[in-house]
């Protein structure tokens, strides 16, 4: 249900960038720690964005896969369940301790994207307007104080 | 048809992160310390903060009420004689699930965060999105209860992976029910195995001295003393 705040935030990011240039696709990075579900955020995206310069748009979702590195013993690996499917029931579960040395302190080298790489964009701007947005970065409430 | 390719290199989420960072700012100049208190509908979190704000000596507490609609919560609170503010959230796109920083900016106008030494942000009952808006908290901590079955981190990975600590509430209820705490405290570890667990329960009242030392505590955290900044 988190795909709705997110695609929010994509369509007024991507507006901001776009500077009123119809946008054809969407470039994102979203790493698997995000738990975001791919057909979810294409849902959502189209909710979000219409009657917005990003309506129609395609997005391209390319998934990360995530990656931990123990603080103490420098080991790597990946904490993300793998397919229920495996058989093994304690493999589908995810392990953000250590496997090697059980430590508890561990840092994130992957998997916690949620990048906006890129977007396409028609080259030539379409009539006047600001994009379908409210028309506010929400962060102006910040340089009016 | 032209098109042109536009880097943008932005997490989707910068907005909110420039917007919790000013907050931070403003908590620091105030010296006040700030929990963000998370868990799923009914876990307890003001039954809680009513228990442990009963009792809180001259530390000086507000509370930020969340809720989609109603301030049902926060004139609770209120009967405590704590600043209480409350954010209804159903303004923005069906009703916002969740607090981000900027809705938590504009309620701060009706908090003298001067007077406060410690403010409780009791977020919008969800075990999703919250977890992913910070608002400028110096802690997270989410509330899971023993009626909400064992395999809720599992689940929810990001919020319970986003709390330092994790209460276990409404234990007084386990002898009735067929529950098993410590495979919740297992599935707690495989996704968080830094966080602190805490069980108690706000109704018997067990256990919540050490959730109350645990959040005064965190007053202690305020990024600098109470009173003017020096040279500002």
């Amino acid at each position: 249900m988190h795909e709705l705040s997110i695609s929010s935030a994509i369509v007024e990011t991507v507006i901001r960038h776009a500077r009123g240039r119809r946008v054809n696709t969407v470039h994102l990075q979203v790493g698997t720690l995000r738990q975001v579900v791919p057909e979810s955020l294409d849902f959502y995206f189209g909710v979000a964005s219409r009657e917005t310069i990003c309506e129609g748009a395609e997005l391209d979702v390319k998934l990360v896969g995530a990656l931990m590195r123990c603080k103490r013993c420098g080991r790597e690996w990946d904490p993300a369940p793998e397919p229920l499917h495996s058989g093994d029931p304690e493999a589908a579960l995810p392990r953000f301790r250590c496997p090697g040395c059980e430590a508890a302190g561990a840092e994130v080298l992957a998997g916690n994207d949620l990048l906006i790489d890129s977007i396409d964009v028609e080259t030539l701007p379409v009539a006047a307007g600001n994009g379908g947005s409210n028309g506010r970065d929400p962060r102006d409430a910040l340089r009016g104080r | 048809m032209h098109q042109t390719k536009v880097k943008v290199a932005e997490d989707a989420l910068d907005a909110n992160t420039t917007i919790a960072t000013a907050n931070r700012a403003d908590f620091d100049r105030a010296g006040v310390a700030v929990v963000n208190l998370m868990s799923a509908p009914g876990a307890g979190k003001t039954m809680l903060l009513e228990r442990v704000l009963a009792e809180r000596g001259d530390l000086r507490v507000g509370v930020l009420e969340g809720d989609v609609q109603g301030s049902i919560d926060a004139d609770r609170l209120s009967a405590l004689h704590v600043p209480v503010v409350q954010i209804n959230t159903d303004s923005g796109f069906g009703g916002e699930c969740h607090l981000d920083a900027n809705m938590v900016r504009s309620a701060l106008a009706d908090l003298k965060l001067a007077d406060l030494d410690l403010l409780v942000v009791e977020n919008v009952g969800n075990l999703v999105c919250p977890a992913e808006f910070r608002i400028g908290e110096d802690a997270k901590v989410m509330i899971c209860s023993v009626t909400e079955g064992e395999d809720k981190p599992l689940k929810y990975p990001l919020m319970f992976r986003s709390c330092e600590l994790v209460v276990i509430n409404k234990t007084d209820l386990l002898p009735h029910l067929d529950f098993d705490v410590e495979l919740l405290v297992a599935n707690i570890d495989r996704v968080n195995p830094e966080a602190t667990v805490l069980q108690l329960s706000a109704r018997s009242g067990e256990g919540v001295e050490r959730f109350r030392e645990w959040l005064f505590g965190v007053a202690d955290r305020a990024g600098v003393a109470p009173g003017p900044v020096a040279g500002a």
